[in-house]
């Protein structure tokens, strides 16, 4: 997996889905979706995130909906990873089986808005090179590190599927 | 070694004796539910991509709730894709446009205790109340669903909430849980929140709904409530086959609770969710006078038959202020026939509300009735998070029916007890 840099958005804590994905556009298309991501809470967000940009939660971070389009607009936008104190669960399925990597770190509330972070989902480790620190956290679970070798839920079935792992 | 009911289930749909909390295994699915906006039209293209078939379409049911009925071309296009998809795959169950799909698989007793589900949407939590464990996924896990059957859970942790005596007159399940949200916060992520307690025991099932459809409010994995003979009846109700073992399913004596909480209910008051959380709850004294200037009265949370009585208890014989309006969205279109055959609908009308399409509605701010900006709402729903049902700058207050009810008659949030002797 390649290095996942970029300059860090900062959000408080609970941030639901709603405001990630809002329900008035779910009829669209998920490219027409994520033009409208975080539109009540930060109104230039989808038009000024860059890719490997990295989003950064307090705690509860995805509450709400089972709705996929709100991982899914972050990583259309080019959002490289969210690190969060903690996640909703289903965000955080939704996340990882996207191919969107999401870390738990206690010390997200130390990140400032704009900081130059770097992320290493696998060995588990967050650098802050703005204010010169590392963190150390829980990479992704040993059981889901196959599928997000594979690039997510999607592309890891066809691969069990072309192997004869899944009866069809 | 004694077992949470939730541990129980688990262990079941994974072969096994018995699980414990923190350990991954692997579950085989009982059913598996997905609506129009979840649905197909997110699932078929993933299916196809894979070139992969449903594993077992009789364990399949799919419902439209989210764009009914269509407002709009693309809304219809989101339907006739669902129906083409379930016909030409074979889909055991298909409820179209028949009501929101938590209250209509309760309705049609596919909910069994011991079953073990999953759902592609977050309030699947709501089956827990006739003691199955459904959780809520997005569209990839349920396509992965899909291809095989399974799905990959860290058996949670439980925490038990024990509720005992009477409510009080005007109170009720909808504002145990947003007491609930303040109390227990909206983070529990990766437990299982299971009630009981004689309050509980003598609650209805539309009543223990309420319990586990707002477990998704709290952030629990799921919610969920051991059988009795409430359950039992409720299922036969439907003409469902009872299974034998259905008492069974109840935590063990001495199982591993991560935390208990207890509460008394006849302490309890009506409760008000300020804007935009459900956690911001507080006693309804605390909101007088908050003029609103829409009383939605839907969702699968508040809007089943049951509920719609509570509305009409309150507004019967009463008229809606001048300075508001009342839209009325059955969760279902049993709830909607059951509440015109015995009058209900017509106290609801008489009143001056308005009634809506059975569907999710405005609740998630796809259907009719949204708010405009800077518009106060107070809603029987479950969700008031910012832009919700509509404008970004609108106001949700959520409340339990017989408090929307109240605020209907008075143009602003008030006591719903003093309407109510
Ligand atoms: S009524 Fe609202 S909460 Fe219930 S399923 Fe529909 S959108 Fe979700």
């Amino acid at each position: 997996m390649t290095a996942i840099a970029g300059r860090a958005w900062v959000f408080g804590d609970n941030i639901d889905t709603d405001v990630i994905a809002p329900g008035a556009y779910l009829k669209f298309s998920p490219e027409e979706m994520a033009r409208h991501c975080f539109e009540a809470i930060a109104p230039d967000f989808a038009t000024k995130v860059e890719v490997g940009d990295i989003v950064v939660g307090g705690r509860n971070f995805g509450m709400g909906s089972s709705r996929e389009q709100a991982p899914q607009a972050l990583k259309i936008l080019g959002v490289g990873a969210v690190v969060a104190v903690s996640f909703a669960r289903i965000f955080y399925r939704n996340a990882l089986n996207l191919g969107l990597p999401v870390l738990f770190l206690p010390q997200a509330e130390e990140i400032a808005a704009g900081d130059h972070l770097s992320v290493d989902p696998v060995a588990g480790a967050v650098v802050n090179a703005t204010q010169d620190r590392t963190y150390p956290c829980d990479p992704i679970p040993d059981h889901l590190m196959a599928m997000i070798a594979d690039g997510g839920l999607m592309p890891h079935l066809k691969k069990r599927i072309e192997a004869g792992l899944i009866k069809q | 070694m004694p077992q949470t009911l939730a541990q129980k289930i688990i262990a079941r749909a994974a072969g096994r004796k018995t699980v414990e909390s923190g350990e991954i295994v692997t579950c085989a699915v009982d059913l598996a539910m997905f609506h129009d906006s979840s649905g197909p039209r997110r699932v078929a293209p993933r299916l196809e991509a894979l070139g992969a078939g449903v594993w077992d379409p009789s364990k399949v049911v799919v419902v439209t709730d989210h764009f009914v009925p269509a407002a709009d071309v693309e809304s219809a296009n989101i339907l006739k894709l669902t129906r083409d998809w379930v016909r030409d795959n074979r889909i055991g169950t298909f409820y179209d446009m028949e009501g929101i799909c938590h209250i209509v698989l309760a309705e049609n007793g596919h909910l069994t205790p011991g079953l073990f589900a999953a759902g592609g949407d977050s309030h699947s939590t709501t089956a827990g109340a006739f003691a199955c464990y459904m959780a809520g996924y997005g569209a990839t896990e349920m396509t992965g669903i899909m291809v095989t059957g399974e799905i990959w859970v860290k058996v949670p942790e439980t925490i038990r909430i024990a509720w005992s005596g009477e409510f009080c007159t005007g109170v009720c399940a909808k504002d145990v849980m947003l007491f609930l949200c303040a109390e227990l916060g909206m983070d529990n992520s990766f437990r299982v929140v299971e009630y009981d307690g004689s309050t509980v025991a003598a609650m209805d099932m539309s009543e223990r709904m309420v319990l586990t459809n707002m477990a998704a409010e709290l952030g629990a994995e799921t919610g969920i409530i051991g059988a009795d003979r409430t359950t039992v009846a409720a299922i036969e109700a439907t003409g469902a086959d009872v299974p034998d073992d259905a008492l069974d399913w109840r935590s063990d004596e001495g199982a591993p609770y991560c935390a208990a909480h207890a509460f008394e209910a006849s302490d309890l008051v009506p409760m008000i969710a300020a804007p935009h959380a459900p956690a911001n709850t507080r006693a309804v004294d605390s909101f007088a006078r908050v003029s609103v200037d829409q009383c939605y009265i839907g969702a699968c949370t508040g809007a089943k038959y049951s509920d719609l009585k509570m509305a009409a208890a309150v507004l019967k014989g009463r008229r809606v202020a001048a300075t508001t309006r009342v839209l009325v969205a059955p969760a279902s279109t049993q709830a909607t026939r059951r509440a015109a055959a015995d009058g209900t609908l017509a106290v609801l009308t008489e009143a001056g509300a308005i009634m809506m399409p059975t569907g999710c509605g405005a609740c998630p701010g796809m259907g009719a009735g949204v708010l405009g900006d800077g518009e106060t709402c107070i809603s029987s729903t479950n969700r008031n998070f910012q832009g919700r049902m509509g404008s970004a700058s609108a106001k949700i207050y959520l409340a339990s029916p017989y408090s929307v009810a109240a605020a209907a008659v008075a143009g602003h949030i008030c006591d719903p007890r003093d309407f109510l002797t």
